[in-house]
This record gives structure tokens, sequence and C-alpha cells, in this order.
């Protein structure tokens, strides 16, 4: 029988649909090679192996009595820990929301749910989604399959990884400033932020309100946009959720695999995020891309985006402004750990400081008092005022480009996967690393990141930005689904399976593979 | 907490100018919360209102309540004020354990509604007109119950409970300009400016509006300026006063505490008091400054308010009469005099006043009914009058009173037994067998017998001694169990005493 955790979601469900395997067959294959790798990954920090293994027979047994069910219903999902789920510990990676189970489903859950999907677990992720490489999860690194000695990229680094190495076809992420996009292009996977206000926030722990968005983190382009449906759509619980209908990003993946799909196309390719600073490697592999769809038919035309280079220092005052207050409410009172002071009395002020202190990480410490610092009175027009203007600048170029333009491409990052440590200590070096994917966030255009080779210098994947247009998203996904497609004939395979085979761990299938 | 100096409240005008600032908070009565769907109700079991949002648990995210913007539009027309097109929330920063998200989800520099006026009249007839800088919205924290200690106030607390069935009710937050030239009206001023906001809201039907259930609250800004000087004094703020008359007593406190203070040499900290109604003194809370950081900025998880001119428009067609000319017009066309209105106003029944006299029945009566025995009643159940007894039961009793069939005393019977829910006026008289009797024949019997038991009587009437009659009338009224018209036994009683002189026949 084939490796089932080898299949992309849209395999599995003609499989699943035909009964070919169980869903208890898919998601025990999956829980398996969890319990083998994950030791060495670290991509989650909570399997449920027993609710998945029931709800999966629930969905078999659904099946079996001829219920109606979505594409993906009986299909496994990895489910980022910073998403508010009511049968596991959601604790967006920090000390102070240790073993703590909400009340409630966030409704991307919710969704995933009612859809049929099987949650395997929470993946790890930087503490609060503030992060570049999730070394500062509370609860230690996820590490890159491609090399374990680097990192997987962040703040959804755990996501990323459990996709890249087989351990969840499909996973759910959250993009701040590119926590979906760049973890996508380090890992050699496929990860979208959707229009801000295309998928709900509801339940999603806030990190920065006006930039969070949840999106998919997949093996394949019409997976996540299979994903995409499931859980996108107007929430009325999310103020800033979009009534709009939107349309099937399937069926928009699916048009983009015809023939001549490209052609025609317009590409704009943003001057101000390639060559200095961008890796020899990725540099290349995307004037590769470049050349190749030009050869499909494309039109590649150069686009100016002068405001870009203002991103980074208006992203790192609106972001921390917005989480300094979004993270009050971590103050011991009705959730999460509580720590009392060592000395002196215990005045719920002094609980709430010592709690603070003892839960929060330094990056969320650091970010706090940024934030703090640039709301205060006296500084407020000088800082949040000033990024709020950059930030209408950011959506003008948007607007301009797009003019003339029906995509915008750069690489998804800067570099490949770096080694651990490597920007610990610095943290500038650290932020930098969003250059090409926090403009997308802050004038909340979708993006999406795919694969598009391996860096010669160090063999370790280079992912693609795309970018559209405010809702159309669908548009992202045609164009995305195309580029993957005429890259993957270019290499005659998928770049994953380039990856290393990770070596199953003995002591957890001996014991686990039972069931 | 011991009385402060206090100087002599005209020595005190002599020498300082007062000037007033109030912030009103109305809790609107929505259905549900300002920012998520939780029922907006009390008397239910400590956090059993609540939600994600509500609780501020993470991952929570607040939705605009449509109806408590709405009755903010009515509230800030009703206040003269301009509607704003484009309006904004924005969060106020503070850690405190009743804030379940930290930060109070209120408006900043974008109230929903801004410059509006509010004239109101004194009992002098002095007209004052208050001009309102803002109306704007905002949720309201969670309830804290401090347990332990001598104070019952935080510090010094054991621990405290909180409850969050509160948190998240909407408000509406009104905001005067500094009044000055109050003068001794001052403390007049407080309380008649606050009460006309609650007769507003109450009006509009936006608020319970009320006080003792903290419905509508008051926080009074005091300062005092030294007579021939142009620079403003340091102000108090005296917060949560939660009665009209304490918002009087309140006011006048602070300008007596101020005055002796400021005279004596010392300053006034810039500091929130608290109102004790007990000992009707201020004291002092924690210190304030206009510096005070709160980090306001516009609240990202919420879309502005765009409400659009026609909407306002629609609105505005909704207002009630405005309640001072209502008044005025009620007084004139009940013709009523200014005690007699006062009355019925400050016993807060003229809507039941009006609602009866619409079924029927003289305003005096109406008048005399409910400031008179309901009121009593009400008294003693320890409720509000109109709570009591429909204005259609009263107009009914009314009618009887006036069609003879009750006497006041069996009408006062009768209400009892309305209220006791046996029914109509009607049913009542007809279940307790009260209507009076009415039958000359079963009276007439029973003063002959009346009369023939007591011939020393019989004979001073004959004499012409009419009062004596008084003894007769009594025992005839207790033989009809009172049911019977007291005017028409004297006269029959005359009538029969004369009768029987020619009886003798
Ligand atoms: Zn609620």
């Amino acid at each position: 029988m084939t490796n089932v955790t080898k299949l992309t979601a849209a395999e599995l469900s003609e499989l699943l649909t035909d009964r070919s395997v169980s869903s208890v067959e898919v998601t025990r294959a999956h829980l398996d090679h969890i319990a083998a790798i994950d030791t060495d990954v670290h991509a989650f920090l909570h399997v449920a192996r027993d609710a998945a293994l029931a709800t999966a027979a629930r969905i078999d047994a659904r099946r079996a009595a001829g219920d109606e069910l979505g594409p993906l219903a009986g299909i496994p999902i990895a489910i980022k820990d910073v998403l508010a789920t009511l049968d596991m510990p959601s604790t967006a990676g920090s000390k102070i929301l240790e073993g703590w189970i909400p009340p409630y489903d966030a409704t991307v859950v919710k969704r995933v749910r009612d859809a049929g999907l099987i949650p395997l677990g929470k993946t790890n992720m930087d503490e609060f989604a503030m992060g570049s490489s999730t070394e500062f999860s509370a609860y230690g690194p996820t590490h890159n399959p491609w090399d374990f000695d680097r990192i997987p990229g962040g703040s959804g680094g755990g996501s990323a990884a459990a996709v890249s190495s087989f351990q969840a076809p499909l996973a759910l992420g959250s993009d701040t400033g590119g926590s979906i996009r760049q973890p996508a292009a380090v890992t050699g996977s496929v990860g979208v932020k959707p229009t801000y206000g295309g998928v709900s926030r509801y339940g999603s722990i806030a990190l920065a309100s006006s930039l969070d968005q949840v999106g998919p983190v997949t093996r394949t382009v019409l997976d996540a946009a299979l994903l995409h449906d499931v859980i996108g759509g107007h929430d009325p619980l999310d103020s800033t959720s979009l009534t709009d209908s939107w349309p099937s990003m399937a069926a928009a993946a699916r048009a983009g695999l015809a023939d001549g799909a490209l052609k025609g196309v317009r590409v704009g390719v943003i001057k101000e995020l390639n060559g200095d600073g961008f890796q020899a490697g990725v540099s290349q592999r995307f004037t590769e891309t470049l050349a190749l769809l030009s050869a499909a038919g494309a039109e590649i035309v150069e686009v100016s985006a002068p405001n870009f280079e203002y991103a980074i220092a208006a992203y790192y005052l609106i972001l921390p402004a917005e989480a300094s207050s979004n993270l009050a409410r971590f103050d011991s009172v009705r959730f999460g750990i509580r720590v009392n002071p060592d000395e002196g009395p215990l005045t719920s002020e002094r609980v709430m400081a010592a709690t603070r202190d003892a839960g929060f990480g330094p990056e969320v410490k650091r970010r706090i008092i940024l934030g703090t610092y640039a709301l205060s009175a006296g500084y407020y027009d000088a800082y949040y005022g000033s990024a709020q203007k950059v930030r209408t600048l950011i959506q003008r170029d948007f607007e301009a480009a797009f003019t003339k333009v029906d995509v915008l491409v750069s690489p998804s990052a800067p570099t490949t996967a770096f080694k651990f440590g490597e920007k610990m200590s610095d943290p500038m070096a650290m932020y930098l690393n969003d250059v090409t994917t926090i403009p997308a966030n802050l004038a909340g255009v979708p993006g999406m990141s795919l694969p598009m080779g391996l860096a010669p210098e160090d063999g370790l994947p280079v992912g693609l930005q795309i970018m559209a247009p405010a809702k159309q998203d669908a548009r992202l996904y045609q164009v995305g689904a195309a580029i993957e497609a005429m890259l993957e004939a270019s290499w005659g395979h998928t770049l994953l399976s380039q990856a290393p085979e990770l070596a199953p761990n003995d002591m957890f299938t001996s014991t686990e593979g039972a069931v | 907490m011991k009385k402060a100096e206090l100087m002599d409240y005209d020595k005190a005008l002599e020498l300082f100018e007062p000037v007033l600032g109030f912030e009103v908070h109305v809790e609107l009565n929505t259905k549900t919360k300002m920012f998520c769907g939780c029922a907006n109700e009390f008397g239910q079991g400590a956090n059993t209102n609540t939600c994600p949002t509500c609780l501020g648990l993470p991952g929570g995210l607040p939705q605009v309540n449509a109806q408590a913007i709405e009755s903010s539009i009515r509230l800030g027309l009703a206040l003269g004020c301009e509607i704003a097109e484009y309006s904004r929330f924005a969060r106020k920063n503070y850690f405190y354990p009743d804030t379940a998200k930290n930060f109070q989800t209120s408006q900043y520099d974008e109230p929903i509604a801004f410059n509006g006026q509010l004239t109101i009249e004194l009992e002098s007839g002095r007209l004052v007109t208050v001009d309102i800088e803002r109306a704007h919205m905002e949720d309201d924290a969670g309830k804290l119950t401090h347990v332990g200690g001598a104070t019952g106030r935080i510090q010094g607390a054991d621990y405290s409970l909180v409850d969050y069935n509160r948190g998240g009710v909407p408000l509406v937050e009104i905001v005067t300009q500094m009044i000055e030239g109050g003068e001794a009206d001052s403390p007049e001023i407080g309380r008649t400016y606050v009460a006309a906001i609650r007769e507003i809201v109450k009006a509009l039907g936006v608020s319970n509006a009320r006080m003792e259930e903290g419905n509508v609250r008051c926080d009074a800004n005091v300062s005092l300026r030294p007579r021939g000087s142009n620079i403003l004094g340091t102000r108090t703020e005296t917060k949560n006063v939660n009665s009209l008359r304490s918002v009087e007593k309140a006011v006048r406190y602070e300008i007596q505490r101020q005055a002796a203070l400021l005279q004596a040499g010392g300053t006034i900290t810039q500091e929130t008091r608290h109102w004790h109604e007990d000992t009707g003194i201020t004291s002092a809370g924690r210190p304030k400054s206009d510096a005070d950081d709160y980090r306001y900025f516009p609240e990202p998880d919420l879309v502005p308010v765009a409400p659009s001119r026609e909407w306002v428009e629609e609105l505005r067609a909704t207002l009630p009469e405005p309640p001072a000319a209502r008044r005025k017009r009620l007084q004139a066309d009940w013709g009523f005099a200014d005690l007699e209105f006062q009355d019925v106003v400050n016993s807060d029944l003229m809507d039941a006043v009006e609602a009866t006299i619409a079924a029927g029945a003289s305003a005096q009566a109406a008048r005399k009914w409910w400031t008179g025995e309901v009121a009593r009643l009400a008294n003693v159940a320890g409720v509000s009058a109109d709570s009591l007894v429909q204005p259609d039961q009263v107009a009914a009793l009314i009618e009887l009173v006036v069609a003879g069939t009750l006497t006041d005393r069996l009408a006062r019977q009768v209400l009892e037994g309305v209220i006791n829910g046996e029914g109509t006026p009607l049913e009542v008289v007809e279940f307790r067998g009260l209507a009076v009797v009415s039958d000359d024949g079963a009276l007439i019997v029973a003063i002959d017998e009346a009369l023939a038991a007591q011939p020393d009587v019989l004979a001073k009437i004959r004499d012409g001694k009419v009062q004596a009659a008084g003894a007769v009338i009594g025992a005839v009224m207790k033989a009809m169990r009172g049911q019977a018209d007291a005017a028409r036994v004297r006269e029959l009683v005359l009538e029969r005493a004369g009768s029987a002189d020619g009886s003798a026949e």
C-alpha cells in the first residue's frame, strides 16, 4: 500500500471518497509518523492521538452511512497553537498560557471540524507569534526537516515543519508579518496569507489586530486552496471580517493547472525586494523563475514600490503598539498561570507584574516595552501616527503597481533557513528577515509563498512570494498553481521529494504503532 | 474617616466662585452587551452572562451592538448634539482587575455625539444652559467585591472577587463643558442637571434610568476660583454619586471643603474622591492628573461607525417631546398648582397620572390617588408607585367613586384588593361586597331601629339639636358595616326623626 503520508490532501480526498482508504488509516499513519520523527523535529506542542482517531472513526462511519461530506472530510490537519481549541491546550508558545484549555473553538477551528477534518494536535510557534525562527517558543524550537541545525522559520515554524516532514498534509497558520509565508519558504512548503478580513480572526490569540490573518499551510497550492475554501468567508464574530462572497479558491487553483494559464499574465517584479541583502542563491532561483515565466507567456514588468523601504520601521511600531495592548489581558486574573512575587505584599498589581515577568519571554517583553513607549502621550504622533501614514503610502504603492500588473512577485525571504542562534542576539537582523513579507500585511493584500528551488550554495529551499490585490485571493491561487506546475515540470519532481528522509524513532514506533 | 474642615457655605461663595463639570454615565438597556451577545441583565449568578469576548479571553473579539449605536445617537440628538459622520472606538489602556481586557473600549477623539446643550430650570425659575462637550460610547467594567480588611476597598482586603456580568454593558458617557456662573445655585445645578439627564434617557427609553441600581452614575468635578482671579482652581472629581440628593450634597460639600482648605493656605490635590452616602462626606481616592497616560489608540478590532445622515434624521424623528417642555405643557393642561405638580414630578408619577387622566379620570382625582393612597401603599411595600397598580385600574376606581358606588374609604379597600391581585376595581367590589348601600329601604330599617334604641337622642333631634344625630348615624354606619353613604344616612336620619314625630298617628 502507498505511504498515505506522502499524498497531498487532494489525492487523499479522492482515496477517501472512493473508500480505498479510511480516515482512521490515514490518521493513524500520520500519528505514527509524528510519533516516529517529531521528537527530533518538534513541530507539535500537543498531539491528540485518541481524539484524532475517534474523530476519524466518526467520519468513516458518516461516510459509510452515505452522509454528504466535504472534500477535506477525514483528512488530518495540524493547528497552530495560536488558535483556541476546546479540547487541546492553546498556549501561543508562551509559558503564561501553559496548560490553558480554552472554553471555545476559534472560528477557523470550528469550520475545520465542521468540514470533517481531523485535528492531530497543536503546532509550535514563536511566543505570541513574535519571531521568525520558533526560537522564541517557550517550549523549545522546532527543527527544519531539511537540516535539524536550522530554523524552520517563524513564527509558524511548527506548522510548516509538520507539513514539510509529512506529519500532516494540511496545517493552519497565522501571518502578521510573514509567519505563514517565511516558514513555507524555508521548509519548501506552501503558505498563504489571505486578504485581511478574508478569514476570521475570532479565537486567534491576537498579536497585532490590524495585521494578523489566519491562513493555510500545505505542500501544494491546490491543497491550500481547498483549505482556504473551508476556513474563509464572513464571520459575524469578527467585525473586521469582510462580508463579500468569495469564489472557490480550489476552482481557481484548478484553472491554473490548465495549459497556457500563464499566457498574458502581467507579473510585476518589485525592484525594492531583490538585490542587496538577498542571498545569491535566492536571487538566482528568482531570476530563473522569471525566465521560465517569460517563456510560459507571462509578461514580466518591473515595478517600483518606493515606500517599501519604510515598511519594517512602520511595522515595528504598529505591531508592538497593538501587541502591548492585546497582551495586557494576560494578568493571571481569569486564566493562565499565576505567579506570586517572591517577597512583599500580595496585591493584585504585584501579582500581575510577577506573573507577567515570569510568564513572558524576552522578545515579548521587548515588544511590549516598545509598544507601550510608542503609544505614550507625546510620542504617539511621532511613532504610531507616522507609522500609520507610512502604511497608507505602502497601500498606495500597491495600488499603483496593481494598475500595471496582475500579480507582484519577489523572493519570499531574503535568505534560506539560517542556523539556530545566528540572529538571536541581534533583533534587527531577525526583523530584517521579514522585509519581503511585511508590506502585504501593512496593506492587507493577499500573499503566497511556494517553493521555487533549492539554493545552490546550501541546497536549502527558496520560496517565491506572489501577491495580488486585496480580495483577489483567487487570482493568487490560479497564478500560484500555474507557476507551481511550471516549476515542477521543469524539475521533473516536487521540491519536497528532495527533502531528506527522516529516520523513524524506534522507541516510539514500537509502542505507539500497535493501536 | 474624619470629617474635613468645612467653611460656611455663604462665606465660601463670598470668597470663591465654584466651577463645575459633570460626567454622567448612562447604562443603556439594550438586550445584549456592547461588544458581545451576552445578556445585559442583572440578578444572575456571578459571571454567568459572560463569553470569551467580555471575559477578555485570548482570541476574543468585539462586535458592535447596533442597538447601542442607535440609542447613543438618539441620546446625542436629545442633548442637542451633532452626530459624527465618522466615529471610532479607541482603547483606553490601564490595568485593573475589573477590566477584563485591561483596556476599556471607549471613544477618544472621535465620539459619536458632540457639541450639545441642555437648558435646565432651577426651583427659583432660573434657567441655566449647560454645554455638552461630548457623549461617547464605551463598555462598563465588572464588579469587584473586596473581602476582608476594614474598609471594603481593595487596599487591605484579604482577597477580591470579580463578577464580569456587568463587564461589557453599554454605557454612554456625557461630558459637560465647564459650568461657570452657577454661584450659590451650584449644588442645585448639579442635582437638576443629573435629574434632567435621567428624565431624558427615561423618556427616550434608552436606559432603565434607575440611579439606585447604577443605571445613571454621576462624577462631579468641582473647583474654586478666588474672586477677582481668572485662574482656574485645581479640581477634584467625586466619583459615582448615585442619587440626585447626593449630587447636590457632594457639590456643596466640596465647595465648603475646598474653600476651607484654600483659605487656610492649603492646596487642592487633583484627585478622585469617594462620596459616602451614609456620612455625607467625600474622601480622597487616587491622585489624578491631566497627564494620566491611557495610551489611547484607535481600536483595531472594530471598524469605524459611520451613521448615514438619513438614518440620523430618521432617528431624530423618533425623539419624544423634551421632558422640560412636556412638564410645562402637562402642568398647564392639568391646571395643577406648582406645589401639586412638583409633588407629582418628584414622586416620578407624571406618566402614571397622565395615563390615568387619559383613561378618563379627572386631573385632580388622578393626582390625589397617585400621590396619596397609591404612594403610601408603595412606600409601605418599598416599591415604586407605578409598579404597584396600572393607571387604568386607578381610573376605574376613581370612576366608581365619582358614580357614588364607593366612598373614599371603601375605595381604599378596593385599591388594596386590586393590588392584591383580586381583579379590577369592579370585580373587587363584587368579590368583597363593598359597594355603598344605596337602597334607602335597607337604610330606613336600620335608622328606625337605631332611633328606637336611643329615644333620648331622638328627643334631642326633635328639639332641634341636630348635632345629636351623629350618634345615630354612627350606629347605622356600623350596622351597614360602613357600606353606606354617610351624607345620605344623615339626611334620612333627620327625615325619619321628623317623621317619627308624625308617625304617632
Ligand atoms: Zn460576552
